[in-house]
């Protein structure tokens, strides 16, 4: 039995680490939007699943005409990404900025509006496959190149696109880094997470700068939808919801508003969930079956906002009085 | 002076509207008693009864326009098209919902995502003990005899409120939208609990749900039928039992509903919801307070659960989703959050739209479809057969309940029927 759980232990450590870098790089968009607005854009794991779309689309359209399957993958990521930033701003322009115009105080607001924007999504990316195709449960197109297998010592099966997911999030990562603390758009979007007002005295539009945020967030959010139909295949208008809910989990755990703290989130919530789910129905012998992974999550964040409401990497913000 | 002499012409205006809107209701009333299977007299009926109430009628009369809609127009009408029962009975347990969501997410400014949750607690309680699904866990006396629906609706109050309580004494510590986030989560586990508790121990037979279900004998009742000399068949009489059964329901909710909005606890939910730092120096205890609103929203979904199931004899983890919770969240938004009479106008509203309209609008599709008419417009041609089948208005509910959401965040946030608050009053005079 014992014997067992450590051999597979490899093979699951690395699903956990892919499944987390899906994790992580829609945590980033949730928590670069939360950072400079403070709201939970419920809409974000819409964002993800029409970038999967997207990018499902673009590769069953190409995939007659490129050969290359890695020129595919990054006409699909640009395709995905593009669209990701597009819906993110749209969104951003058309239910969150006449909020903000109307300058209410009601925080329920701003979420109520999200959770609407997220419902509308799904139902018009329904539409749109139903128009399209007469059908909205779909499946990634395979790409051969990527289905293959490395092996790994102590039996580990390793396939090439899972490489490829943990590449891209990782770079992925990096350039968000870079464009945040870098860059004079990254210096804005601090500035405006700090205090929009003193911000936009320094000669900043916060506007603008809110709308760049959406954007990025959205673009990474798309990657993140290729990488995620890629590695699992199965998609669907509401494929969204449950990655979504978990990778805002991820940006609480690692501290809200923090990016590295998303990205450590992230890989660790992926880790805690591919290993419940393997454990638990081995050690209770399927009486707790791998559906209950997905609980696993809640109660980490609802442990988590108890104890340490501020995160892993997230400082304490003290209550405005 | 000007703004006299506007508020003059208004109430001049409502004067005439406020004998209008009566007659036409007693009007829409008797066409629907003689035409029931006709839509557009049902949704007259409403609208009217909806004018009325919105130009403010005096009471009595608004009063005695409910008991001849509720209690002569529907039920007489329901007779000879029982779907109008259903669509009314549909409405009315949406409506209780609607008041307990009201109580959270209204008047204790706590956003609550997964409602439905306790719902499906209340369903699966009766559920259980109501059908053969008990002896799996306590071999023997189940189904307990539909007699005992009645005891079950209390204990549905308490299991409701008891899972309210365990639910919010960790959820309720945090701030307003981690706990929006945290509700959502906790809904989802209650649907996992609910898909996976077949086995070990068979509780809730898994994804297969729960059927037949006992339900409450109604034997009086056709008794009284019979005494008037109408024939109903056990179908109908069920349905015109159920139709009282919510009506009494809903009214013992509304009036804890309103009881409560006046009590010491409804003016320390409006304190927590305007401002939690300020009621709590004002000596508010913060989280009892929270979960006394848990509780009590709970406590009515519970209850609506248990006559649901018994309604429909039969329960999935399938009716009890995200877009369950999101739906009844959009019926109090519509209505106006922290109203009453909001809470239930948005639970019709939405009820219609989504069982009448939504589906109306998919059989007319449908038909056009299987007539092969091709439609000739100006510049494009269309031609019903070849549209996806995939494109079906009655599954697009979440579009809809999205558009709601949206349209009235950004136009008007307190909902149709706003409560009157004096809160216009205190911020003019902080400004």
């Amino acid at each position: 039995m014992f014997q067992t759980l450590i051999e597979i232990l490899p093979g699951v450590l690395l699903g956990g680490f892919v499944l987390g870098c899906v994790y992580a790089m829609i945590a980033i968009g949730y928590t670069m939007v939360y950072g400079v607005l403070q709201l939970i854009n419920f809409a974000h794991s819409e964002i993800f699943m029409i970038g999967a779309v997207a990018g499902l689309e673009i590769t069953r359209g190409l995939q007659a005409h490129v050969q290359q399957p890695y020129l595919l993958l990054l006409c699909a990521l640009l395709g995905a990404s593009a669209t990701g930033a597009f819906t993110a701003m749209a969104v951003e322009r058309l239910a969150y900025r006449p909020l903000r115009r109307r300058g209410s105080t009601n925080r329920l607001v701003p979420l109520i509006t999200a959770i609407g924007v997220s419902f509308l999504l799904q139902d018009l990316v329904k539409l749109t496959e139903a128009l399209w195709h007469n059908e909205f449960f779909l499946k990634f197109p395979t790409i051969d190149a990527f289905n293959y297998t490395i092996e790994l010592p102590y039996n580990t099966l390793l396939q090439v696109k899972s490489i490829v997911v943990i590449v891209i999030s990782l770079l992925m990562a990096l350039l968000m880094y870079f464009v945040v603390n870098k860059t004079r758009l990254g210096l804005s979007i601090r500035a405006v997470a700090q205090d929009p007002r003193a911000a936009s005295l320094m000669g900043i539009n916060p506007d603008k700068v809110i709308a760049h945020t959406f954007g990025i967030g959205g673009a990474l959010g798309g990657v993140a939808g290729v990488l995620f139909g890629l590695q699992y295949s199965v998609l669907s208008p509401y494929v969204g919801f449950i990655p979504g809910v978990k990778a805002f989990t991820a940006a609480v755990l690692g501290g809200i508003g923090s990016m590295p703290g998303a990205l450590v989130g992230g890989l660790l919530l992926g880790q805690l969930e591919t290993i419940g789910g393997t454990y638990l129905p081995l050690l209770t012998d399927g009486n707790i079956g791998t559906e209950y992974k997905d609980i696993i999550a809640f109660l980490i964040l609802i442990v988590l906002l108890l104890f340490r409401p501020q995160g892993l990497l997230g400082s304490a913000a003290p209550e405005k009085v | 002076m000007n703004q006299n002499k506007t508020l003059q012409n208004n109430t001049d205006n409502k004067y005439h509207l406020k004998t209008i809107f009566p007659i036409l209701t007693i009007l829409a009333g008797v066409l629907l008693v003689f035409k029931a299977h006709s839509s557009f007299a049902f949704l007259f009926l409403m609208a009217s009864l909806l004018g009325s109430m919105i130009v403010r009628v005096q009471t009595k009369l608004l009063t005695s326009l409910f008991v001849f809609t509720l209690l002569v127009a529907l039920p007489v009408a329901g007779f000879k098209n029982s779907f109008l029962l259903e669509l009314a009975t549909q409405a009315g347990i949406y409506a209780a919902l609607a008041l307990g969501l009201n109580i959270v997410v209204g008047m204790a400014g706590l956003l609550d995502l997964g409602f439905s949750a306790f719902f499906a607690v209340g369903a699966y309680t009766w559920a259980i003990v109501g059908s053969s699904q008990g002896s799996e866990i306590f071999p023997g006396v189940f189904p307990l005899p539909g007699g005992f629906f009645y005891l079950f609706l209390i204990v549905a109050v308490f299991t409701a409120a008891f899972l309210g309580v365990i639910v919010g004494l960790p959820a309720l510590r945090l701030r307003g939208d981690y706990l929006a986030i945290v509700t959502l989560g906790l809904g989802e586990v209650v649907r996992v609990l609910a898909n996976n508790l077949d086995h070990p121990i068979n509780i809730t037979n898994g994804p297969k749900g729960i059927t037949p279900i006992q339900r409450p004998p109604v034997e009086l009742l056709s008794n009284i039928l019979n005494f008037f000399g109408l024939k109903s068949d056990n179908a109908m009489t069920y349905s015109l039992f159920f139709y009282l059964l919510v009506l009494l329901l809903i009214g013992i909710v509304i009036v804890f509903n309103l009881r409560l909005a006046k009590s010491r606890f409804g003016r320390a939910w409006n304190a927590i919801r305007e401002n939690e730092i300020a009621a709590r120096a004002m000596g508010v205890n913060l989280l009892r307070t929270k979960l006394l609103a848990f509780a009590t929203g709970a406590a009515f979904s519970g209850v609506m659960g248990a006559v649901y199931a018994a309604k429909q004899t039969f329960v999935s983890p399938e009716s009890f989703t995200l877009l369950q919770s999101i739906t009844i969240l959009s019926m109090v938004i519509l209505g106006g959050m922290g109203n009453v009479a909001g809470a239930v106008l948005g639970a019709c509203i939405v009820t219609v739209l989504n069982i009448d309209v939504l589906k109306s609008m998919s059989e007319f599709l449908g038909q056009m479809r299987q007539s092969g008419h091709i439609y000739d417009f100006w510049l494009f041609s269309i031609n019903p057969a070849n549209i996806p089948e995939q494109l079906e208005p009655a599954k697009y509910e979440r579009m809809v309940f999205g558009i709601i959401l949206i349209l009235m965040m950004i136009f008007r946030p307190e909902g149709l029927l706003p409560p009157k608050r004096d809160e216009e009053k205190t911020n003019a005079s902080g400004a």
